[in-house]
Protein backbone atom coordinates (compact mmCIF):
# COMPACT_ATOMS: atom_id res chain seq x y z
CA UNK A 1 0.00 0.00 0.00
CA UNK A 2 1.40 3.52 -0.81
CA UNK A 3 0.55 5.75 1.73
CA UNK A 4 0.91 9.28 -0.10
CA UNK A 5 -1.01 8.82 -3.65
CA UNK A 6 -2.59 11.44 -4.65
CA UNK A 7 -6.45 10.51 -5.59
CA UNK A 8 -8.68 13.64 -6.92
CA UNK A 9 -11.27 14.94 -5.02
CA UNK A 10 -14.52 12.79 -4.80
CA UNK A 11 -15.82 14.84 -7.18
CA UNK A 12 -13.79 15.65 -9.51
CA UNK A 13 -14.55 14.01 -12.95
CA UNK A 14 -18.00 12.97 -12.37
CA UNK A 15 -19.64 11.46 -15.76
CA UNK A 16 -22.83 13.38 -16.56
CA UNK A 17 -24.60 10.39 -17.77
CA UNK A 18 -26.45 8.28 -14.74
CA UNK A 19 -25.76 4.98 -15.87
CA UNK A 20 -29.15 2.98 -16.47
CA UNK A 21 -30.05 -0.28 -14.97
CA UNK A 22 -29.61 -1.61 -18.06
CA UNK A 23 -26.09 -1.21 -18.57
CA UNK A 24 -25.41 -2.46 -15.23
CA UNK A 25 -27.20 -5.67 -16.15
CA UNK A 26 -25.68 -5.94 -19.61
CA UNK A 27 -22.14 -5.72 -17.14
CA UNK A 28 -23.28 -8.22 -14.85
CA UNK A 29 -24.70 -10.40 -17.67
CA UNK A 30 -21.42 -10.62 -18.81
CA UNK A 31 -19.30 -11.04 -16.00
CA UNK A 32 -22.22 -14.06 -14.92
CA UNK A 33 -21.17 -15.74 -18.27
CA UNK A 34 -17.48 -15.57 -17.75
CA UNK A 35 -18.21 -16.88 -13.86
CA UNK A 36 -20.00 -19.86 -16.05
CA UNK A 37 -17.45 -20.55 -18.04
CA UNK A 38 -14.85 -20.80 -15.29
CA UNK A 39 -16.71 -23.38 -13.21
CA UNK A 40 -15.86 -26.61 -14.47
CA UNK A 41 -19.80 -27.91 -13.65
CA UNK A 42 -20.91 -25.83 -16.62
CA UNK A 43 -18.36 -27.14 -19.10
CA UNK A 44 -19.06 -30.63 -18.62
CA UNK A 45 -22.91 -30.59 -17.96
CA UNK A 46 -23.87 -27.89 -20.24
CA UNK A 47 -21.14 -28.37 -23.20
CA UNK A 48 -19.33 -31.97 -23.10
CA UNK A 49 -21.67 -34.32 -21.68
CA UNK A 50 -24.10 -34.23 -24.49
CA UNK A 51 -22.03 -34.09 -26.94
CA UNK A 52 -20.44 -36.97 -25.60
CA UNK A 53 -23.73 -38.62 -25.46
CA UNK A 54 -24.71 -37.71 -28.89
CA UNK A 55 -21.74 -38.98 -30.14
CA UNK A 56 -22.41 -42.85 -28.16
CA UNK A 57 -25.80 -42.77 -29.48
CA UNK A 58 -24.53 -41.53 -33.03
CA UNK A 59 -22.23 -44.69 -33.43
CA UNK A 60 -24.61 -46.98 -31.82
CA UNK A 61 -28.01 -46.15 -33.98
CA UNK A 62 -26.55 -43.92 -36.51
CA UNK A 63 -29.11 -42.06 -38.85
CA UNK A 64 -30.25 -44.47 -40.95
CA UNK A 65 -33.72 -44.73 -40.60
CA UNK A 66 -35.59 -48.47 -40.94
CA UNK A 67 -33.85 -51.84 -40.23
CA UNK A 68 -32.96 -52.49 -36.81
CA UNK A 69 -34.06 -48.95 -35.77
CA UNK A 70 -37.47 -49.30 -37.64
CA UNK A 71 -39.74 -49.88 -34.31
CA UNK A 72 -38.12 -47.15 -32.75
CA UNK A 73 -37.37 -43.33 -33.03
CA UNK A 74 -40.75 -42.73 -34.25
CA UNK A 75 -39.44 -44.37 -37.62
CA UNK A 76 -36.74 -41.79 -38.50
CA UNK A 77 -33.00 -41.74 -38.59
CA UNK A 78 -32.09 -41.77 -34.83
CA UNK A 79 -29.81 -38.86 -34.68
CA UNK A 80 -32.80 -36.94 -36.54
CA UNK A 81 -34.32 -37.81 -33.44
CA UNK A 82 -31.57 -36.93 -30.86
CA UNK A 83 -30.31 -33.73 -32.11
CA UNK A 84 -33.32 -31.80 -31.20
CA UNK A 85 -33.93 -34.03 -27.53
CA UNK A 86 -30.38 -33.07 -26.66
CA UNK A 87 -31.08 -29.40 -27.66
CA UNK A 88 -33.43 -29.53 -24.51
CA UNK A 89 -31.56 -31.50 -22.60
CA UNK A 90 -29.03 -28.68 -22.55
CA UNK A 91 -31.58 -26.56 -21.31
CA UNK A 92 -32.24 -28.64 -18.44
CA UNK A 93 -28.93 -28.61 -17.93
CA UNK A 94 -28.01 -24.92 -17.35
CA UNK A 95 -31.57 -24.67 -15.36
CA UNK A 96 -31.30 -27.52 -12.48
CA UNK A 97 -27.59 -27.88 -12.37
CA UNK A 98 -25.71 -24.28 -13.04
CA UNK A 99 -28.78 -22.13 -11.62
CA UNK A 100 -29.40 -23.88 -8.47
CA UNK A 101 -25.92 -24.45 -7.29
CA UNK A 102 -25.31 -20.13 -8.63
CA UNK A 103 -27.89 -18.97 -6.63
CA UNK A 104 -27.18 -21.10 -3.10
CA UNK A 105 -24.31 -19.92 -3.20
CA UNK A 106 -25.00 -16.64 -3.70
CA UNK A 107 -27.35 -16.32 -0.76
CA UNK A 108 -25.30 -18.65 1.89
CA UNK A 109 -22.09 -17.10 1.36
CA UNK A 110 -23.17 -13.15 1.41
CA UNK A 111 -22.57 -12.29 -2.18
CA UNK A 112 -26.13 -11.50 -2.46
CA UNK A 113 -25.55 -8.77 0.63
CA UNK A 114 -22.47 -7.55 -0.92
CA UNK A 115 -24.56 -6.59 -4.19
CA UNK A 116 -27.42 -5.62 -2.11
CA UNK A 117 -25.08 -3.32 -0.04
CA UNK A 118 -23.81 -1.25 -3.13
CA UNK A 119 -27.62 -1.13 -3.96
CA UNK A 120 -26.86 -3.44 -7.15
CA UNK A 121 -30.97 -3.87 -8.30
CA UNK A 122 -32.08 -7.23 -7.34
CA UNK A 123 -33.62 -7.97 -10.53
CA UNK A 124 -30.58 -7.33 -12.32
CA UNK A 125 -28.86 -9.59 -10.23
CA UNK A 126 -31.46 -12.56 -10.85
CA UNK A 127 -31.89 -10.92 -15.08
CA UNK A 128 -28.22 -11.25 -15.46
CA UNK A 129 -28.32 -15.40 -14.37
CA UNK A 130 -30.95 -16.00 -16.51
CA UNK A 131 -29.51 -14.01 -19.45
CA UNK A 132 -25.86 -16.02 -18.91
CA UNK A 133 -27.54 -19.15 -18.44
CA UNK A 134 -30.01 -18.43 -21.66
CA UNK A 135 -26.60 -17.80 -23.82
CA UNK A 136 -24.86 -20.70 -22.50
CA UNK A 137 -27.90 -22.51 -23.47
CA UNK A 138 -27.33 -21.40 -27.31
CA UNK A 139 -23.96 -22.27 -27.54
CA UNK A 140 -24.77 -25.45 -26.11
CA UNK A 141 -27.42 -26.32 -28.55
CA UNK A 142 -25.47 -25.07 -31.20
CA UNK A 143 -22.29 -27.31 -30.39
CA UNK A 144 -25.13 -30.30 -30.11
CA UNK A 145 -26.48 -29.54 -33.42
CA UNK A 146 -23.29 -28.93 -35.26
CA UNK A 147 -21.52 -32.08 -34.38
CA UNK A 148 -24.94 -34.16 -35.37
CA UNK A 149 -24.96 -31.98 -38.31
CA UNK A 150 -21.02 -32.57 -39.06
CA UNK A 151 -20.66 -36.84 -38.09
CA UNK A 152 -24.16 -38.12 -38.48
CA UNK A 153 -25.54 -35.97 -41.36
CA UNK A 154 -28.96 -34.52 -39.63
CA UNK A 155 -31.59 -33.15 -41.74
CA UNK A 156 -32.07 -29.74 -40.98
CA UNK A 157 -34.88 -28.14 -39.18
CA UNK A 158 -38.18 -27.64 -41.11
CA UNK A 159 -39.03 -25.01 -38.82
CA UNK A 160 -36.24 -22.66 -37.43
CA UNK A 161 -38.90 -20.15 -35.76
CA UNK A 162 -41.19 -23.31 -34.11
CA UNK A 163 -37.10 -24.54 -33.06
CA UNK A 164 -36.48 -21.37 -31.56
CA UNK A 165 -39.26 -20.44 -30.17
CA UNK A 166 -39.61 -24.11 -28.19
CA UNK A 167 -36.08 -23.63 -27.30
CA UNK A 168 -36.76 -20.15 -25.57
CA UNK A 169 -39.74 -21.90 -23.66
CA UNK A 170 -37.73 -25.19 -22.78
CA UNK A 171 -35.16 -22.66 -21.31
CA UNK A 172 -37.81 -19.94 -19.17
CA UNK A 173 -39.17 -23.48 -17.72
CA UNK A 174 -35.63 -25.13 -16.76
CA UNK A 175 -34.29 -21.84 -15.84
CA UNK A 176 -37.95 -21.28 -13.82
CA UNK A 177 -37.74 -24.85 -11.76
CA UNK A 178 -34.20 -23.98 -11.49
CA UNK A 179 -34.35 -20.83 -9.60
CA UNK A 180 -36.94 -22.84 -7.27
CA UNK A 181 -34.39 -25.03 -6.71
CA UNK A 182 -32.39 -22.34 -5.66
CA UNK A 183 -34.39 -20.59 -3.51
CA UNK A 184 -35.20 -23.98 -1.37
CA UNK A 185 -31.80 -25.49 -0.87
CA UNK A 186 -30.16 -24.67 1.95
CA UNK A 187 -26.60 -25.15 0.36
CA UNK A 188 -24.92 -25.28 -2.42
CA UNK A 189 -24.07 -28.82 -2.21
CA UNK A 190 -27.63 -29.30 -1.35
CA UNK A 191 -28.64 -27.58 -4.69
CA UNK A 192 -25.75 -29.17 -6.84
CA UNK A 193 -27.26 -33.11 -5.14
CA UNK A 194 -30.64 -31.91 -6.13
CA UNK A 195 -30.00 -31.19 -9.78
CA UNK A 196 -27.64 -33.56 -10.59
CA UNK A 197 -30.12 -36.21 -9.02
CA UNK A 198 -33.38 -34.49 -11.38
CA UNK A 199 -30.86 -34.22 -14.28
CA UNK A 200 -30.31 -38.16 -14.67
CA UNK A 201 -33.73 -39.22 -13.84
CA UNK A 202 -35.06 -36.77 -16.32
CA UNK A 203 -32.37 -37.87 -18.84
CA UNK A 204 -33.02 -41.40 -18.89
CA UNK A 205 -37.05 -41.09 -18.13
CA UNK A 206 -38.28 -38.26 -20.61
CA UNK A 207 -37.00 -39.75 -24.24
CA UNK A 208 -33.95 -38.09 -24.24
CA UNK A 209 -31.99 -41.00 -24.20
CA UNK A 210 -34.11 -43.94 -24.22
CA UNK A 211 -36.82 -43.81 -27.19
CA UNK A 212 -40.32 -43.79 -25.90
CA UNK A 213 -41.22 -47.07 -27.91
CA UNK A 214 -38.68 -48.92 -25.90
CA UNK A 215 -40.16 -48.32 -22.40
CA UNK A 216 -41.55 -50.02 -19.79
CA UNK A 217 -45.63 -48.74 -19.06
CA UNK A 218 -44.12 -47.67 -15.74
CA UNK A 219 -41.20 -45.55 -17.19
CA UNK A 220 -43.33 -43.98 -19.65
CA UNK A 221 -46.32 -43.18 -16.85
CA UNK A 222 -43.00 -41.39 -14.75
CA UNK A 223 -41.92 -39.77 -17.67
CA UNK A 224 -45.37 -38.21 -17.94
CA UNK A 225 -44.11 -36.33 -15.20
CA UNK A 226 -41.03 -34.86 -16.45
CA UNK A 227 -40.69 -31.72 -17.81
CA UNK A 228 -38.07 -32.82 -19.71
CA UNK A 229 -40.63 -35.20 -21.23
CA UNK A 230 -42.43 -32.50 -22.83
CA UNK A 231 -39.11 -30.34 -23.78
CA UNK A 232 -38.15 -33.18 -26.21
CA UNK A 233 -41.78 -33.41 -27.79
CA UNK A 234 -41.84 -30.06 -28.25
CA UNK A 235 -38.46 -29.40 -30.07
CA UNK A 236 -38.34 -32.71 -31.76
CA UNK A 237 -41.96 -31.85 -33.21
CA UNK A 238 -40.02 -28.18 -35.07
CA UNK A 239 -37.30 -30.28 -35.98
CA UNK A 240 -38.69 -32.92 -37.95
CA UNK A 241 -42.32 -31.63 -39.44
CA UNK A 242 -42.27 -28.01 -38.60
CA UNK A 243 -45.21 -28.65 -36.38
CA UNK A 244 -45.92 -27.08 -32.49
CA UNK A 245 -46.83 -29.60 -29.72
CA UNK A 246 -49.41 -27.58 -28.04
CA UNK A 247 -49.98 -29.78 -24.88
CA UNK A 248 -46.05 -29.72 -24.53
CA UNK A 249 -45.93 -25.91 -25.15
CA UNK A 250 -48.92 -25.24 -22.70
CA UNK A 251 -47.04 -27.42 -19.98
CA UNK A 252 -43.50 -26.25 -20.20
CA UNK A 253 -45.61 -22.54 -20.13
CA UNK A 254 -47.28 -23.69 -17.05
CA UNK A 255 -43.88 -24.83 -15.19
CA UNK A 256 -42.50 -21.33 -15.83
CA UNK A 257 -45.32 -19.49 -14.39
CA UNK A 258 -46.05 -21.47 -11.13
CA UNK A 259 -41.98 -22.32 -10.46
CA UNK A 260 -40.91 -18.85 -11.47
CA UNK A 261 -43.68 -17.29 -9.05
CA UNK A 262 -43.27 -19.38 -6.28
CA UNK A 263 -39.18 -19.27 -6.39
CA UNK A 264 -39.61 -15.32 -5.90
CA UNK A 265 -41.77 -16.02 -3.11
CA UNK A 266 -39.65 -18.20 -1.46
CA UNK A 267 -36.46 -16.75 -2.52
CA UNK A 268 -34.47 -14.40 0.66
CA UNK A 269 -32.39 -12.09 -0.30
CA UNK A 270 -29.38 -13.21 1.37
CA UNK B 1 -25.12 22.36 6.60
CA UNK B 2 -27.59 19.01 7.43
CA UNK B 3 -26.38 16.46 9.18
CA UNK B 4 -25.37 13.57 6.29
CA UNK B 5 -26.84 11.18 8.66
CA UNK B 6 -30.03 11.12 10.95
CA UNK B 7 -31.25 8.37 13.19
CA UNK B 8 -33.69 9.13 16.03
CA UNK B 9 -34.84 6.34 18.41
CA UNK B 10 -33.69 3.42 16.23
CA UNK B 11 -34.72 -0.23 17.71
CA UNK B 12 -33.74 -3.71 16.18
CA UNK B 13 -35.35 -6.48 17.62
CA UNK B 14 -34.56 -10.02 17.02
CA UNK B 15 -37.26 -12.09 17.13
CA UNK B 16 -39.51 -11.23 19.95
CA UNK B 17 -37.10 -10.54 22.47
CA UNK B 18 -33.32 -9.75 21.61
CA UNK B 19 -33.10 -6.44 21.56
CA UNK B 20 -29.90 -5.80 19.48
CA UNK B 21 -30.72 -1.84 19.52
CA UNK B 22 -32.45 -0.14 22.07
CA UNK B 23 -33.12 3.15 21.24
CA UNK B 24 -29.99 4.61 19.26
CA UNK B 25 -30.52 8.30 18.29
CA UNK B 26 -27.03 9.85 16.70
CA UNK B 27 -26.11 12.37 13.91
CA UNK B 28 -23.68 12.45 11.64
CA UNK B 29 -21.66 15.43 10.26
CA UNK B 30 -20.44 16.02 6.49
CA UNK B 31 -16.79 15.60 6.47
CA UNK B 32 -16.16 13.90 9.84
CA UNK B 33 -15.14 10.33 10.82
CA UNK B 34 -17.55 9.11 13.01
CA UNK B 35 -17.27 5.97 14.98
CA UNK B 36 -19.02 3.46 16.61
CA UNK B 37 -16.92 1.92 19.39
CA UNK B 38 -17.88 -1.23 21.56
CA UNK B 39 -17.11 -4.59 21.86
CA UNK B 40 -18.36 -7.44 20.32
CA UNK B 41 -22.01 -7.71 20.22
CA UNK B 42 -22.86 -4.40 21.55
CA UNK B 43 -25.12 -3.49 18.57
CA UNK B 44 -22.70 -1.64 16.61
CA UNK B 45 -23.65 -3.67 13.47
CA UNK B 46 -26.69 -3.94 13.40
CA UNK B 47 -26.99 -0.36 13.69
CA UNK B 48 -25.19 0.70 10.69
CA UNK B 49 -27.47 -2.16 9.06
CA UNK B 50 -29.86 0.03 9.44
CA UNK B 51 -28.55 2.50 8.81
CA UNK B 52 -27.26 1.33 5.39
CA UNK B 53 -30.69 -0.13 4.79
CA UNK B 54 -29.45 -4.18 4.88
CA UNK B 55 -32.01 -4.34 8.08
CA UNK B 56 -35.63 -3.38 8.73
CA UNK B 57 -35.32 -1.12 12.08
CA UNK B 58 -38.53 -2.54 14.68
CA UNK B 59 -38.90 1.29 14.83
CA UNK B 60 -37.29 4.74 14.60
CA UNK B 61 -36.21 6.76 11.46
CA UNK B 62 -33.56 6.56 9.75
CA UNK B 63 -31.94 9.52 7.02
CA UNK B 64 -29.16 8.89 4.71
CA UNK B 65 -28.57 12.14 2.93
CA UNK B 66 -31.74 13.21 3.94
CA UNK B 67 -33.06 9.95 1.91
CA UNK B 68 -34.57 6.81 3.35
CA UNK B 69 -32.30 4.13 2.89
CA UNK B 70 -34.77 1.40 2.44
CA UNK B 71 -37.20 2.94 0.32
CA UNK B 72 -35.39 5.79 -1.57
CA UNK B 73 -32.24 3.26 -1.79
CA UNK B 74 -32.02 3.83 -5.88
CA UNK B 75 -31.50 7.19 -4.77
CA UNK B 76 -28.30 6.84 -2.40
CA UNK B 77 -27.09 4.06 -5.48
CA UNK B 78 -23.31 5.50 -5.87
CA UNK B 79 -23.82 8.10 -3.18
CA UNK B 80 -23.03 5.57 -0.46
CA UNK B 81 -20.25 3.31 0.10
CA UNK B 82 -19.92 0.03 2.46
CA UNK B 83 -17.59 -2.46 3.47
CA UNK B 84 -19.36 -5.36 5.47
CA UNK B 85 -18.07 -7.02 8.35
CA UNK B 86 -19.50 -10.30 7.00
CA UNK B 87 -19.64 -10.62 2.99
CA UNK B 88 -18.33 -12.43 -0.16
CA UNK B 89 -17.56 -12.26 -3.58
CA UNK B 90 -18.40 -15.31 -6.02
CA UNK B 91 -14.85 -17.43 -5.94
CA UNK B 92 -13.98 -16.78 -9.66
CA UNK B 93 -14.52 -13.44 -9.72
CA UNK B 94 -11.16 -11.51 -10.70
CA UNK B 95 -10.74 -8.54 -8.42
CA UNK B 96 -10.76 -5.85 -11.47
CA UNK B 97 -13.80 -6.85 -12.73
CA UNK B 98 -15.21 -6.42 -9.17
CA UNK B 99 -14.10 -3.23 -9.20
CA UNK B 100 -15.38 -2.25 -12.77
CA UNK B 101 -18.67 -3.59 -11.89
CA UNK B 102 -18.92 -1.39 -8.70
CA UNK B 103 -17.47 1.37 -10.27
CA UNK B 104 -20.28 1.17 -13.02
CA UNK B 105 -22.78 1.32 -10.59
CA UNK B 106 -22.71 5.15 -10.07
CA UNK B 107 -21.78 8.17 -12.30
CA UNK B 108 -18.21 9.70 -11.25
CA UNK B 109 -16.87 6.75 -10.36
CA UNK B 110 -13.28 7.20 -9.48
CA UNK B 111 -10.45 5.32 -11.59
CA UNK B 112 -10.32 1.87 -10.36
CA UNK B 113 -6.74 1.59 -11.16
CA UNK B 114 -5.51 4.20 -9.06
CA UNK B 115 -7.51 2.67 -5.82
CA UNK B 116 -5.74 -1.00 -6.27
CA UNK B 117 -2.30 0.91 -6.17
CA UNK B 118 -3.15 2.80 -3.42
CA UNK B 119 -4.58 -0.57 -1.53
CA UNK B 120 -1.58 -2.34 -2.42
CA UNK B 121 -3.62 -4.91 -4.33
CA UNK B 122 -2.45 -3.67 -7.91
CA UNK B 123 -0.37 -6.96 -8.80
CA UNK B 124 -3.81 -8.91 -7.89
CA UNK B 125 -6.25 -7.25 -10.08
CA UNK B 126 -6.33 -10.68 -12.80
CA UNK B 127 -6.50 -12.90 -9.58
CA UNK B 128 -10.03 -14.45 -8.31
CA UNK B 129 -11.01 -13.42 -5.28
CA UNK B 130 -11.05 -17.44 -4.06
CA UNK B 131 -6.93 -17.28 -4.37
CA UNK B 132 -6.60 -13.61 -2.34
CA UNK B 133 -5.70 -13.77 0.88
CA UNK B 134 -7.96 -12.31 4.34
CA UNK B 135 -5.92 -9.51 4.45
CA UNK B 136 -5.91 -8.47 0.27
CA UNK B 137 -10.07 -9.28 0.58
CA UNK B 138 -10.29 -6.56 3.67
CA UNK B 139 -8.55 -4.42 0.87
CA UNK B 140 -10.25 -4.90 -2.18
CA UNK B 141 -13.59 -4.77 -0.12
CA UNK B 142 -12.46 -1.08 1.10
CA UNK B 143 -11.70 -0.39 -2.16
CA UNK B 144 -14.93 -1.71 -3.36
CA UNK B 145 -16.33 1.20 -0.84
CA UNK B 146 -14.56 3.68 -2.06
CA UNK B 147 -15.08 2.84 -6.04
CA UNK B 148 -18.35 5.43 -6.72
CA UNK B 149 -17.11 7.97 -4.87
CA UNK B 150 -19.19 8.19 -2.61
CA UNK B 151 -20.44 10.92 -0.16
CA UNK B 152 -20.56 8.75 2.65
CA UNK B 153 -18.61 5.73 3.25
CA UNK B 154 -19.51 2.76 5.71
CA UNK B 155 -16.66 0.94 7.31
CA UNK B 156 -17.08 -2.20 9.46
CA UNK B 157 -14.31 -3.24 11.37
CA UNK B 158 -11.81 -2.04 8.29
CA UNK B 159 -8.85 -2.99 9.65
CA UNK B 160 -9.59 -6.66 10.89
CA UNK B 161 -7.54 -9.18 9.26
CA UNK B 162 -4.79 -6.85 8.47
CA UNK B 163 -0.78 -6.26 9.81
CA UNK B 164 0.44 -3.64 11.95
CA UNK B 165 2.18 -2.16 8.80
CA UNK B 166 -0.89 -1.90 6.55
CA UNK B 167 -3.40 -1.16 9.68
CA UNK B 168 -1.37 2.31 9.74
CA UNK B 169 -1.62 2.84 5.73
CA UNK B 170 -4.91 2.19 5.88
CA UNK B 171 -5.74 4.77 8.73
CA UNK B 172 -3.63 7.09 6.62
CA UNK B 173 -6.14 6.43 3.12
CA UNK B 174 -8.90 7.04 5.06
CA UNK B 175 -7.93 10.29 6.83
CA UNK B 176 -7.21 11.04 3.31
CA UNK B 177 -10.76 10.40 2.23
CA UNK B 178 -12.22 12.09 5.09
CA UNK B 179 -9.72 15.06 4.22
CA UNK B 180 -11.61 14.94 0.26
CA UNK B 181 -14.76 15.68 1.93
CA UNK B 182 -16.22 11.90 2.19
CA UNK B 183 -18.04 11.58 5.65
CA UNK B 184 -16.53 8.26 7.24
CA UNK B 185 -18.84 5.87 9.33
CA UNK B 186 -16.13 3.38 11.18
CA UNK B 187 -17.14 0.68 13.34
CA UNK B 188 -14.49 -0.65 15.54
CA UNK B 189 -13.75 -2.32 18.53
CA UNK B 190 -9.85 -1.20 18.34
CA UNK B 191 -9.73 1.66 20.62
CA UNK B 192 -6.24 2.55 19.19
CA UNK B 193 -8.11 2.90 15.78
CA UNK B 194 -11.01 4.90 17.46
CA UNK B 195 -8.49 7.34 19.08
CA UNK B 196 -6.25 7.66 15.95
CA UNK B 197 -9.05 8.35 13.36
CA UNK B 198 -12.45 9.50 14.47
CA UNK B 199 -13.17 12.90 14.95
CA UNK B 200 -16.10 11.85 17.11
CA UNK B 201 -16.90 8.60 18.88
CA UNK B 202 -20.24 6.96 20.39
CA UNK B 203 -19.63 4.36 22.72
CA UNK B 204 -21.88 1.61 22.17
CA UNK B 205 -22.89 -0.50 25.06
CA UNK B 206 -25.83 -3.03 25.03
CA UNK B 207 -27.67 -1.72 22.34
CA UNK B 208 -27.24 1.92 23.51
CA UNK B 209 -25.12 4.52 22.54
CA UNK B 210 -24.24 5.51 26.27
CA UNK B 211 -21.47 8.37 25.17
CA UNK B 212 -20.14 10.75 22.45
CA UNK B 213 -17.95 12.78 21.65
CA UNK B 214 -14.38 13.64 20.69
CA UNK B 215 -12.11 11.16 21.70
CA UNK B 216 -10.39 13.80 23.70
CA UNK B 217 -13.42 14.80 25.06
CA UNK B 218 -14.60 11.80 26.17
CA UNK B 219 -10.93 11.95 28.14
CA UNK B 220 -11.52 14.87 29.80
CA UNK B 221 -15.46 14.43 30.63
CA UNK B 222 -15.05 10.77 31.91
CA UNK B 223 -11.48 12.32 33.58
CA UNK B 224 -10.36 8.62 34.29
CA UNK B 225 -7.13 8.24 36.45
CA UNK B 226 -3.92 9.06 34.90
CA UNK B 227 -1.19 6.44 36.25
CA UNK B 228 2.35 7.40 37.36
CA UNK B 229 5.18 4.09 36.87
CA UNK B 230 8.33 3.93 37.98
CA UNK B 231 10.66 0.92 38.56
CA UNK B 232 11.89 0.63 42.51
CA UNK B 233 13.18 -2.19 44.79
CA UNK B 234 11.74 -0.55 47.84
CA UNK B 235 9.60 -3.55 49.75
CA UNK B 236 7.49 -0.21 50.97
CA UNK B 237 5.97 2.38 49.41
CA UNK B 238 2.84 3.13 50.70
CA UNK B 239 3.72 6.40 51.95
CA UNK B 240 3.31 7.25 48.36
CA UNK B 241 -0.47 7.20 49.51
CA UNK B 242 0.32 10.68 50.60
CA UNK B 243 1.28 12.37 47.82
CA UNK B 244 -1.37 15.19 46.59
CA UNK B 245 -3.39 13.76 44.03
CA UNK B 246 -2.84 9.47 44.62
CA UNK B 247 -5.55 7.70 44.64
CA UNK B 248 -3.86 4.03 45.01
CA UNK B 249 -0.29 3.10 45.06
CA UNK B 250 -0.11 -1.21 43.63
CA UNK B 251 3.38 -2.75 43.05
CA UNK B 252 3.32 -4.79 39.51
CA UNK B 253 6.29 -6.80 39.39
CA UNK B 254 9.19 -4.73 39.78
CA UNK B 255 6.92 -1.56 39.06
CA UNK B 256 5.58 0.59 41.06
CA UNK B 257 1.93 2.32 39.38
CA UNK B 258 0.47 5.43 41.59
CA UNK B 259 -3.19 6.09 40.13
CA UNK B 260 -4.63 9.37 41.17
CA UNK B 261 -5.82 13.05 39.01
CA UNK B 262 -2.96 15.26 38.03
CA UNK B 263 -0.46 17.00 38.21
CA UNK B 264 0.54 13.61 39.62
CA UNK B 265 4.04 12.98 37.77
CA UNK B 266 5.56 16.40 39.23
CA UNK B 267 4.16 15.59 42.76
CA UNK B 268 5.48 11.54 42.50
CA UNK B 269 8.98 12.99 40.84
CA UNK B 270 9.20 15.26 44.36
CA UNK B 271 8.21 12.56 46.70
CA UNK B 272 10.80 10.40 45.53
CA UNK B 273 13.43 13.14 45.09
CA UNK B 274 12.50 13.77 48.92
CA UNK B 275 13.62 9.91 49.66
CA UNK B 276 16.60 10.41 47.41
CA UNK B 277 15.11 8.01 44.60
CA UNK B 278 15.84 8.61 41.21
CA UNK B 279 14.26 6.12 39.22
CA UNK B 280 15.19 6.57 35.44
CA UNK B 281 11.88 5.37 33.75
CA UNK B 282 10.11 7.75 35.68
CA UNK B 283 6.79 8.17 33.40
CA UNK B 284 3.12 9.49 32.92
CA UNK B 285 0.08 7.46 31.43
CA UNK B 286 -1.62 9.61 30.04
CA UNK B 287 -5.68 8.37 30.54
CA UNK B 288 -6.86 6.53 27.03
CA UNK B 289 -9.98 5.86 25.52
CA UNK B 290 -10.00 2.89 26.61
CA UNK B 291 -9.47 3.35 29.88
CA UNK B 292 -12.84 6.10 29.23
CA UNK B 293 -14.39 2.85 27.96
CA UNK B 294 -13.90 0.55 31.31
CA UNK B 295 -15.27 3.10 32.95
CA UNK B 296 -18.40 3.71 31.12
CA UNK B 297 -18.72 0.08 30.44
CA UNK B 298 -17.50 -1.65 33.71
CA UNK B 299 -16.09 -4.19 31.30
CA UNK B 300 -13.03 -5.01 28.94
CA UNK B 301 -13.23 -5.34 25.35
CA UNK B 302 -12.65 -8.61 23.91
CA UNK B 303 -10.92 -9.47 20.56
Amino acid sequence: MSRDATVPAATAGRRTTHPGGLRVLLKLTWIELKLFLREPMTIVFTFAFPVVLMFVLGEVFGNQPGGANDRVFNGMGAMNYYAPAYIAVVTMSVGVIMLPARLTDYRSGGVLRRFRASLVPIWAVLGSQVLAALVLGVIGAVLVAAFAAVFYPVHFPDSLGLLAAGFVLCSAAFAAIGTLLGAVMPSPRAAQGAGLMLFFVMLFLSGASVPMEVMSDTMRRIGDFLPLTYGVDLLQGAWSGGSWDWTAAIVLAGITVVAGFLSLRVYRWG
Amino acid sequence: MPPVITVEHLRKVYGHHVVAVDDVSLEVEQGEIFGLLGSNGAGKTTTVECVQGLRTPTAGTVRVLGKDPRTQAGDLRGRMGCQLQESRLPDHMRVWEALDLFASLAPGAVDWRMLVEQWGIAEKRNASYASLSGGQRQRLFIALALVSAPEVVFLDEMTTGLDPAARRVAWDLIEQVRDRGTTVVLVTHFMDEAERLCDRVAVVDKGRIIAADTPRGLVVRYDPLEQVVFSCDLPEVEWLRGVPGARSVTRRGPRIVVEGTGPLLAHVAAALVDRGLTPDDLRVIEPSLEDVFLTLTGHLVED
